[in-house]
């Protein structure tokens, strides 16, 4: 499932960025190009920060952007997007961020699968060190690839 | 015992919630009902234990919801998870 989603066409890796509202504009980027998500996807997800902080950073470095299906989500896709300088998201000890996936869900039950296979690769230390460090996109798939 | 778990749009963070707590109540044999919502409809709900990350649990608090709240800072940390849901249950004398 992950790797089905994860293609290499929805995966970056930036040096760094100016602020963590750029790191969300860069991390849906990929998406708005294939036109699976509406450009108003990215406003609702700013939108959903300001009203209820960062609680989409889900653990130390990691953050899985998101907003709701009918906040413009045309096809269910991911991308993975690296800072390898990392950003803040005012997150407290879960900053800097540096691996963002986009999550954008077209209800509420057909991505199941992709956030069970994306939980596990989150726990996984070793391998979110890895793609954090990637120096390129195929470095990235090559692990993805195991989920 | 009925367990919610809480995020902003009730899809994402908690859904992936979801599925840990449900594995380490496996592990602790307790039997419990888990689901998962938005933030916007946890007030009303009748819940044993909400769970969330800590900007979620902070507005949980502020609307006064009728349940224990866990707060995880960290969602990828299974132990410090499992941690944190032993000291509930066991505080609500599941466990």
């Amino acid at each position: 499932m992950l790797k089905k989603l994860l293609t290499p066409d929805v995966i970056n890796i930036y040096e760094n960025v100016a602020d963590w509202k750029q790191a969300i504009e860069l991390a849906c980027a990929p998406l708005i190009k294939k036109n699976a998500i509406q450009p108003s996807y990215v406003e609702a997800i700013f939108r959903s920060h300001a009203e209820m902080g960062p609680y989409y950073v889900v653990g130390p470095g990691i953050a899985m952007p998101h907003a709701r299906p009918e906040d413009g989500v045309n096809q269910l896709s991911l991308s993975l997007t690296v800072i390898r300088e990392g950003v803040n998201f005012n997150a407290e000890e879960n900053d800097p961020v540096k691996l963002l996936v986009t999550l954008a869900a077209t209800d509420k039950d057909s991505h199941v699968d992709a956030i069970a296979q994306l939980a596990e690769l989150f726990m996984n230390e070793e391998h979110v060190k890895e793609i954090c460090r990637a120096q390129n996109v195929a470095q990235i798939i090559e692990i993805i690839e195991r989920y | 015992m009925k367990i919610m778990v809480v995020c902003g749009h009730g899809l994402g963070t908690s859904l992936m919630m979801e599925m840990s707590i449900k594995k380490i109540l496996q592990e602790l044999g307790v039997t419990a009902e888990v689901d998962h919502m938005d933030l916007g409809s946890a007030k009303g709900s009748n819940c044993d234990i909400f769970i969330g990350t800590s900007d979620i649990t902070e507005q949980l608090v502020a609307q006064g919801v009728d349940g224990k709240i866990v707060s995880l800072k960290n969602m990828v940390d299974k132990a410090a998870m499992k941690e944190s849901l032993s000291a509930a249950l066991q505080e609500l004398g599941a466990l």
